[in-house]
């Protein structure tokens, strides 16, 4: 392929890469130093999309010849990730959710006026366009959406709730205003001096500036890792299995067994990732974390790398973030200018820092080893495990890999100590829990409770099911969650009630589906988001997910092959086989919400 | 290499060696499966040095490419040399065990300055330091070349320049160290192995110093053997020219087009009393023959062994029954001895390698059933429970001077620039070697249809492009100080200017070899394709195709 | 002659349905499980390449392990206990098989009709298959959006085959997308990386930039691609066009194992040869010098021994 990148396009690949060096037909050094910049591959394709609208033959070619990676596996890689295009695409881009929460808020009818005043979807009117999109993580403020605009000044802004006006805006050739949403929108609890006591992940959120260290060190930032170090990584470690904290991202694992493990691994060096994709539909909670407290995030992540010896940090943020990336980026290089990152971080004699990357709209890039891959530049399909993040990790080195909320938790082990904590919520499940509540609730938002409390009182808290009475269902984990229905409200919000129902807490989505919710609908649009974010390399997975919806749309339009039993177990046959064969976490909880809906609430009965 | 012929390394050794350096060898092209054998070496954390006067597609792998003057290898090797002796980081427990002549050598070796080989070889100083210093230091380092070496006038010093590094470190007779000519030819390693060279019998036995040897020939075959040296093919050309070689046979080459000065060579064989050719195919030197006798493909149509560029003796097998009246060439050279008056009765390939094998001691563990068992043995292999030999010179590392065997001597290697030089009229140095696709004459390849086929254009530089008024596929004129000959234009980023590139692989579009220079090695024979000077001229508008003229 | 030794490889023990097994430290399940005489189903695995565990045929149950483990894959710990002829076992193999025969021309793979008849698979319980994409169709396709089916026919692969050279074919909608010929073009031979894998889930495909033609790709006909497909997706031209014209006839051929008449590396080739003509070349994979993979000569350049 001998395609030429455009003069724009080569001066926006040669700001993430430096300019290119000046081969003098004597002397070229290569090999290894070249291949490994590959983990810059995903920055550049952003660049080229962020700068010309699409990744375009041309720019793709100068990537690959810039980073010697071959035009195949680029063009492979860019063609992973729904924000980047390598087809033309129009400048302005609005991306509308079409997920759970916005479906609620009446995303569809806003479709259907964006394709009425625009025309279908993907059209190229006046250099602007719309494209649906999955979960935003805006749910908070549903119906959202995402404006996107390439160019010479390129822009994202988010956009909640999406109203006529806004939209109209967009269509007009204007900007849409919307961006951050004031805290007490997005955590309620945090304009309520009463509860505000009780908060600890939350804390801070909308009480302090969050593009100020100074402010954040005058509401106890970096006291932790004052502690940390006083305590040596040793120390942080017996405080973090005293607390019993265990991870947030769905797998609860324990959180000082993981940084242990790192620790001790001989090989050099280590890693430390904090998780920031949050992508599971109905999540939101990570996202308010950073735009409102990023230091926070900042201090936990340079904690987890002095404790497993790691020089290094990533944050890995969903690409669909950009508020909370420049809250971040703001945040790293405040802390960078005043030695909290850096060679000798705060005077400590240990070295850190953190980079930031940005993700390009891909689901599975959540899993961790996908996530791995995607930061070092290549598809985001999961690893086989084991080995595990701890022993092969990024750049298949010793990994510790946290959600951002688990992150954040560290902070308050070590403000109060690890038996402390553990003195709030369950005996096994210890600690607050942020829950993402949307959809058919009066107040909406991210609500911080200690584990154990019950579902019932989460809901009493975000204002109760909008319109009064008991909600039809409840997703409890976002997609790779399951339904429960109202009977179920009793239910105490910790790992072991929910293992027990047979349940997960997941990422803390707890959304609401009122009286005239349309659950089957609900079904259809998370078969089809799976099917979508299937990254497509196992076949229980890749296939599974086509032949899920497929039935499940035959149910639906009653047009079923043989009988509604028959079709019942043709899908538990499908489910059986992505929960036991596939190789990560996204195929094996593909069917779970949608068999919970079949099995719990009888949708197709 | 001291002795017997061959390269010391296996394959597998690149795997796991720790620092790989192609000098003259664009292997991922021309010998594209021991590439992948050097691939993996560099996934296991191998680095890989390429010297070459292209930045070719191996160069493509590497963590360092020298881009040197065509030529200047020794010069380069010599540098090379010193750089590593005046840092101390010479293997002096090897170099006092097993070695000769270190002391000369480093005396003729002082003079080359990095600063004195950067103005000789255009590669800077730094980037010549750090190969010093990259092969010196690692454990295990595997040095191999190509033609980009032998194809000079002064070839055999240039090997002599190369080996003279692997003795200075101690880079061979150890399991991931060795030095290593990689085989152009198929069975290039097994004509030597065969004796089907001027100076040696069968396993390289020394057809004037090894009196032992001739006289176990000479019983087995009844006829007394001469204790002297044969003509390499250049020698064979020049007796042609004194009138002292009237008769030629000729099996299974091509020399009116794969000989430099073709016009000359032609004239020659032309000339010839008797000129008997020998081939699958009506080649160009068939058609000058008086009698041409119709030869089936050896690696398809016949029975018998090969040996490659590990020394690893493999079994040919028949696939296909031969067209016509082409017959074995073991046949027609029996059938010829016949009316010649010795009666071999019925040679079979078998019978002949069991010959051999009661007459060559490093082939003698080699039965057709082990070959057969093994999947193909590595020289030297004595008896037949010894395994084969994975590398060469083990015994250099003796403890016991005894076992340790003769010293491996150094060389000194002065320096000589190329015999054509580059001057005004002649200003560009054309180079020559093989694409990916094609091989040799062509003969072969150019029947199948490959996709990647340049055919026989001359490479340039985008600058000389640019500075000539030259666009790609544009048919222009080339000529050297011996002929003329039109090309298609390709350019190729991987030239710098002043370079450009031919090879031999289409001599019914473009007779490169009318341009390249008859000045060969005395000591192999083989002449310098690899440097000729020429010029580039544009054709007037509207010029004609591609060709000779 | 020193040649360095591997160091001692440990014998592990481990129990396989029921058996107790002692296979050397390092080993798959697979190797564990092919050392005892238990049939494994496989299809992305190759022994010349690194398994990538995509398939999911080979998944036995492991006690203690929540999801099913690729045989081909996983290595065997001490005290291992492995079953491979569960329910579980059976209906996850049985629902792989089916999946790839809905959506996948399988007609060119005999294994895996075989394996289909061993687990029972009624790949046609998931409606009548969808007619063929258009060509470029599928290689347009779009992470995160898809226009599901009409209800009752089932998605497939199908799509026109893509010839755009004269040494070989890629019939993609015989792809069960195991990853082999990636590979093979990439890290575990070529190192060329002319192809790689584009697009997402059930739209991924195996694609060179832009899914341009492969004469404009990076290819450089080495066809170790086509050595290790397992399905007949990338095929030869000559067998391709054999096959239209109903002459190719295994049955009728032989193989013959040579070294190639080239260069000094001196690879073994196998000659397939029907009716006097050499109509395929492969290598075998368990030979030293070749591991398999061979150069655009060894593998196409015989055609003149057919002058």
């Amino acid at each position: 392929m001998s395609a030429s990148p455009s003069d724009v396009e080569r001066a926006a690949v040669d700001a993430v890469l430096g300019p290119p060096g000046d081969g003098d037909g004597r002397v070229v050094r290569g090999g290894r130093e070249v291949r490994g910049r590959r983990h810059l591959l995903l920055p550049a394709l952003r660049a080229l999309q962020a700068r010309a609208g699409w990744v375009s033959p041309g720019g793709l070619a100068y990537v690959s010849e810039r980073l010697g990676v071959p035009p195949a596996e680029a063009y492979g890689v860019a063609s992973f990730y729904a924000m980047l295009s390598t087809r033309p695409r129009p400048p302005a881009v609005l991306h509308l959710c079409e997920d759970l929460a916005c479906r609620l808020a009446g995303a569809e009818e806003l479709a259907a006026e964006l394709e009425r005043l625009h025309g279908p979807e993907g059209e190229d009117r006046d250099g602007r366009t719309w494209l649906r999109s999955p979960c935003l993580g805006l749910c908070e403020r549903a119906p959202a959406a995402l404006a996107v605009h390439a160019g010479e000044r390129p822009r994202e802004v988010a956009c909640a709730p999406l109203g006529q006006t806004e939209l109209a805006a967009f269509l007009a050739g204007g900007d849409v205003d919307g961006g951050v949403g004031p805290a007490p929108i997005s955590a309620p609890q945090t304009a309520d001096p009463e509860g505000w006591a009780s908060l600890v992940l939350l804390r801070r959120v909308g009480r302090v500036d969050p593009g100020s260290l100074d402010d954040y060190r005058a509401h106890g930032g970096y006291e932790a890792l004052r502690t940390a170090v006083a305590l040596g990584p040793q120390g942080v470690i017996r405080e973090l299995k005293d607390a019993k904290l265990l991870g947030r991202g769905g797998a609860a694992f324990p959180t000082g067994l993981k940084w242990e493990l790192v620790a001790q691994q001989p090989v050099r060096p280590h890693y430390v990732v904090a998780n920031a994709d949050e992508s599971e539909p109905g999540t939101f909670k990570d996202r308010v974390l950073m735009e409102h407290d990023p230091f926070a995030l900042i201090e936990a992540l340079t904690i987890a790398g002095f404790t497993a010896g790691a020089e290094r940090g990533y944050v890995y943020l969903r690409g669909e973030y950009p508020h909370a990336f420049e809250a971040l980026e703001r945040a790293v290089a405040a802390a960078r200018a005043r030695g909290f990152l850096g060679p000798d971080v705060m005077g400590a004699g240990f070295a850190f820092d953190i980079e930031i990357r940005r993700g390009a709209g891909a689901y599975i890039a959540g899993e961790e080893t996908a996530l791995f891959n995607s930061i070092e530049g290549r598809r985001a399909e999961p690893r086989n495990k084991p080995p595990f993040p701890a022993t092969h990790g990024l750049f298949g080195k010793p990994t510790v890999i946290n959600n951002v909320e688990t992150l954040v938790n560290v902070l308050e082990v070590l403000r109060v100590g690890g038996p402390a904590y553990a003195e709030v919520g369950t005996a096994e499940s210890t600690g607050t829990r942020l829950f993402c509540v949307s959809g058919d609730v009066g107040r909406p938002g991210v609500y911080e409770v200690p584990c154990g409390t019950h579902l019932a009182e989460l809901l009493t808290l975000a204002g109760g099911v909008r319109g009064g009475g008991r909600p039809k269902a409840v997703l409890l984990g976002g997609a790779a969650g399951a339904f429960v229905g109202p009977e179920d409200l009793e239910l105490p919000l910790s790992f072991e009630s929910a293992r027990e129902a047979g349940v997960t807490l997941g990422s803390g989505v707890v959304m609401v589906f009122g009286e005239g919710a349309d659950l089957v609908d609900a079904v259809l649009r998370i078969a089809a988001f799976f099917r979508d974010e299937s990254c497509g390399q196992c076949v229980p997975c890749r296939v599974g997910t086509v032949r899920q919806e497929e039935a499940l749309r035959r149910l639906a339009s009653g047009r079923t092959l043989g009988t509604r039993e028959d079709e019942l177990a043709l899908l538990a046959d499908v489910a059986q086989v992505m929960r036991d064969a596939s190789i990560c976490g996204l195929g094996q909880t593909a069917a779970n919400a949608v068999w919970s809906a079949i099995s719990r609430l009888g949708v197709f009965g | 290499m001291f002795g017997a012929g061959g390269g010391t390394s296996s394959y597998e050794e690149v795997e796991h060696t720790d620092l790989i350096v192609l000098w003259g060898s664009n292997a991922r092209e021309t010998h594209p499966i021991f590439f992948h054998h050097v691939l993996r070496g560099i996934r296991n954390g191998a680095r890989l040095i390429v010297v070459d006067p292209r930045r070719t597609s191996s160069a493509a792998w590497a963590d360092l490419w020298l881009g040197i003057d065509v030529g200047s290898d020794i010069a380069l090797a010599n540098a090379v040399g010193r750089e590593i002796i005046v840092n101390g980081l010479h293997n002096e427990t090897f170099i006092e065990r097993a070695t000769t002549g270190f002391e000369a050598y480093r005396d003729s070796v002082m003079e080359w300055t990095l600063e004195r080989a950067e103005r000789v070889t255009g590669v800077p100083a730094a980037a010549i330091r750090e190969l010093a210093h990259a092969y010196a230091r690692a454990d295990r380092a595997i040095l191999c070349w190509t033609l980009g070496i032998t194809e000079h006038h002064n070839a055999v010093d240039n090997v002599l320049a190369l080996i003279n590094l692997g003795l200075l470190c101690g880079h061979v007779g150890r399991y991931g160290s060795g030095l290593n000519p990689l085989r152009g030819q198929n069975n290039v390693q097994g004509g030597g192995d065969m004796g089907a060279i001027p100076n040696k019998l069968p396993g390289f036995q020394d057809i004037e110093r090894d009196a032992e040897a001739r006289a176990r020939f000479e019983a087995a075959w009844g006829v007394p053997i001469r204790p002297r040296y044969g003509w390499n093919i250049t020698q064979m050309f020049e007796a042609m020219e004194r009138g002292e070689l009237t008769a030629l046979y000729v099996i299974g080459e091509n020399p009116a087009v794969s000989e430099a000065d073709a016009g000359r060579i032609k004239r020659l064989l032309a000339s010839r009393e008797t000129l008997i050719v020998q081939d699958i195919f009506m080649t160009k030197t068939a058609e000058m023959a008086h009698v041409v006798l119709p030869a089936a493909v050896a690696a398809v149509e016949s029975e018998g062994t090969v040996t490659n560029s590990e020394r690893r003796v493999q079994r040919v097998r028949k696939a296909l029954d031969p067209p016509g009246n082409a017959r074995d060439d073991i046949w027609i050279i029996a059938q010829l001895a016949k009316r010649l008056g010795f009666d071999w009765g019925e040679v079979t390939p078998r019978s002949a390698w069991d010959e051999l094998r009661s007459l060559s001691p490093m082939h003698r563990g080699m039965t057709y059933e082990r070959l057969e068992e093994l999947g193909g043995i590595q020289w030297p292999c004595p008896s037949e429970d010894h395994p084969g030999t994975k590398f060469l010179h083990a015994r250099l590392w003796e403890e016991d001077p005894a076992r340790r065997g003769p010293a491996a001597p150094f060389s000194v290697t002065p320096f000589e620039p190329p015999v054509d030089e580059l001057t005004e009229e002649f200003p560009l140095r054309l180079t020559t070697g093989r694409r990916l696709d094609s091989y040799n004459t062509g003969v072969q390849t150019s029947r199948y249809r490959s996709p990647l086929r340049l055919g026989g254009a001359i490479e340039v530089s985008p600058e000389d492009a640019e500075r000539l008024g030259l666009r790609e596929g544009e048919v222009v004129r080339v000529s050297s100080r011996r002929g003329s000959v039109r090309a298609p234009v390709h350019i190729d980023r991987g030239l710098r200017p002043g370079l450009v590139f031919m090879t031999l692989h289409h001599p019914e579009e473009v007779e490169t070899n009318l341009l390249t220079i008859e000045a060969t090695d005395p000591k192999s024979g083989t002449a310098e394709f690899k440097a000729a000077a020429v010029r580039i001229e544009k054709l007037p508008a509207g010029g004609a195709a591609a060709g000779g003229s | 002659m020193k040649v360095p030794v591997a160091p001692p490889r440990r014998l592990v023990e481990v129990e396989i349905d029921g058996r107790s097994v002692r296979v050397p430290e390092g080993s798959t399940i697979l190797q564990a499980c092919r050392a005892e005489g238990i049939e494994t189903p496989t299809i992305c695995y190759a022994e010349n390449l690194t398994p990538v565990n995509v398939c999911r045929v080979c998944v036995v149950e492991v006690e203690g392990a929540r999801a099913l483990v690729p045989a081909c894959s996983r290595t065997v710990e001490p005290g291992m206990k492995v079953r491979t002829d569960t329910e579980r076992v059976r209906r996850s193999r049985r629902l792989v098989l089916e999946f790839l025969a809905s959506s996948v021309d399988l007609s060119l793979a005999p294994d895996l009709h075989r394996w289909q008849e061993v687990y029972e698979a009624h790949p046609e319980r998931f409606g009548a298959l969808m007619e063929p994409a258009a060509e470029g169709e599928r290689d347009g396709r779009e992470p995160g959006r898809h226009v599901p089916v009409e209800p009752g026919t089932a998605e497939t692969v199908a799509q026109p085959v893509k010839i755009d050279n004269d040494l070989y074919v890629r019939d993609y909608a015989r792809c069960v997308l195991c990853y082999r010929c990636v590979e093979a073009c990439g890290d575990d031979a070529q190192g060329t990386y002319a192809i790689a894998v584009a697009g997402r889930g059930f739209d991924a495909r195996i694609s060179t930039e832009f899914a341009v033609p492969l004469p404009e790709s990076a290819c450089v006909y080495c066809g170790n691609c086509i050595g290790v497909c397992p399905t007949g997706a990338l095929m030869f031209k000559t067998e391709h066009d054999l096959r239209r014209e109903g002459r190719w006839d295994e049955a009728r051929q032989t193989v013959t194992t040579t070294v190639c008449p080239y260069c000094g590396v001196g690879c073994n080739l196998e000659l397939h040869v029907q009716d006097g003509e050499i109509v395929k070349v492969t290598s075998p994979a368990d030979h030293d010098v070749t591991s398999g993979h061979l150069c655009i000569k060894g593998r196409f350049g015989f055609t003149f021994t057919r002058a």
